[in-house]
């Protein structure tokens, strides 16, 4: 109402927020997280354009991970089919596909739903197969520890700088099928500058799923990720039985043990004594 | 072509801080898309253009402020220039993104309150 001369006018007020407009689906990340985090399960990320190699580089994970006793578990997202998954499952990881329909990109409740009716809790390591695109799984949060960016050589030296928001996000880049190599133009000091132009403090493992070549580094960093999660759940084996919807740690500050490079601003929940009106816990009806 | 599911978000917010404070129109929003943010500026317009109609925000107009990117050290705050090596050349660090520069944010909405 107005007050200035009593009219009873409708009053036109200015309502700051400076709210992430990804608020939603950032809220329904930090839910995954803690349930990862409780469970002791190092959950991943993996992104890149269609044909990279992501379902290759896991499908060779299989192998080496039997050999170090880790149980694998992962979601695919495709537009449509169930080929990824079902290539998983053939390779020895349970797997579930998730199909996004017309969605170009998996946010935290479609990731959130998927995992309700797959017992991901008895997994060491749980990737996230995100749809084959270099572009909108960048700014989704999904509740994982890490990203994992796969870029294989016949892409061109040049796709990071062309897709800078990708790898800014990106914790490790894989380089796959350098197997390939010979056969192409490719430079990889080319490549590896690129990437070093779009992603801070860059990371890099170039491999070959087919050779199995560079393979070991790529366990090694996921045994280093794994580690402080590895040893949460020795010390407290039980919270891994928990069931999904049961296990409500508080809030999750482990995830800095976890992350390879703090991502402060990926995850900020500070709105720096703007005026803010958030719904905490009602889930957002959002997308159809 | 996220952008359509990220209207979506933006007008769920909007309708639900009018309803809380009761109001009984929407007149302006705007918002702030940094360049490193992963959205189209001009994508995301014609994604609310057509996306408002029906809602609240049918017929009101939208600021969209861009912020261009920019990297500096997290330690001595030397800016990176466009293009180089994330990396300070000094300390070694890894750059930091500059406040603003992937923002995607609701920064207000004005409306008429009863």
């Amino acid at each position: 109402m107005c007050t200035t001369c009593g009219c009873g006018d409708p009053e036109l007020v200015p309502v700051e927020l400076h709210e992430k407009i990804l608020a939603g689906n950032d809220r329904a990340a930090r839910h995954n997280r803690e349930h990862f985090i409780a469970a002791g399960v190092l959950a991943l990320n993996v992104m890149g354009s269609p044909g990279a190699g992501k379902t290759g580089v896991l499908e060779a994970t299989a192998k080496a991970a039997a050999a170090k006793g880790w149980r694998l578990g992962a979601v695919s997202a495709d537009l449509a089919t169930d080929n990824d998954a079902r290539r998983l499952e053939k390779a020895g990881i349970p797997s579930r596909a998730i199909t996004t329909g017309q969605a170009c990109h998996l946010d935290a409740e479609l990731v959130h739903r998927s995992l309700h009716d797959f017992p991901w809790q008895e997994t060491d390591v749980f990737f996230i197969e995100n749809v084959g695109n270099l572009v909108c799984p960048a700014i989704y949060d999904l509740g994982q520890a890490a990203n994992v960016v796969v870029l294989s050589v016949t892409e061109g030296e040049d796709k990071p700088l062309k897709y800078p928001v990708m790898f800014k996000a990106a914790d490790l880049v894989l380089v796959t099928k350098i197997d390939l190599v010979p056969h192409l133009d490719v430079d990889l000091a080319k490549l590896r500058d690129a990437i070093a132009r779009v992603m801070p403090g860059a990371k890099v493992i170039e491999l070959s799923a087919r050779t199995g070549e560079g393979m070991d580094r790529w366990i090694a960093w996921l045994e280093e990720l794994r580690a402080p999660l590895a040893e949460a759940r020795a010390a407290a084996p039980r919270a891994a039985g928990l069931r999904f919807d049961h296990v409500h740690a508080a809030d999750g500050e482990a995830h800095a043990h976890v992350h390879p490079h703090g991502h402060d601003h990926e995850h900020p929940h500070d709105h720096g004594g703007h005026e803010h009106a958030h719904e905490h816990g009602g889930g957002d009806p959002k997308r159809g | 072509m996220h952008e359509y599911s990220l209207v979506e978000a933006l007008i769920t917010r909007v309708e639900q801080e009018a309803r809380r404070r009761q109001a009984l129109r929407v007149h302006a929003l705007s918002v702030r898309v940094g360049e490193l943010a992963g959205v189209d500026p001009e994508l995301f317009r014609t994604a609310y253009e057509t996306f408002r109609e029906g809602t609240i925000c049918a017929g009101v107009p939208l600021t969209v402020k861009h912020v261009p990117a920019s990297w500096s050290c997290p330690r001595c705050e030397t800016p990176i220039a466009r293009g180089a090596i994330l990396r300070c050349p000094a300390c070694d660090a890894p750059a930091r993104l500059d406040e603003g520069s992937d923002a995607l944010t609701l920064d207000g909405i004005e409306m008429e309150v009863p």
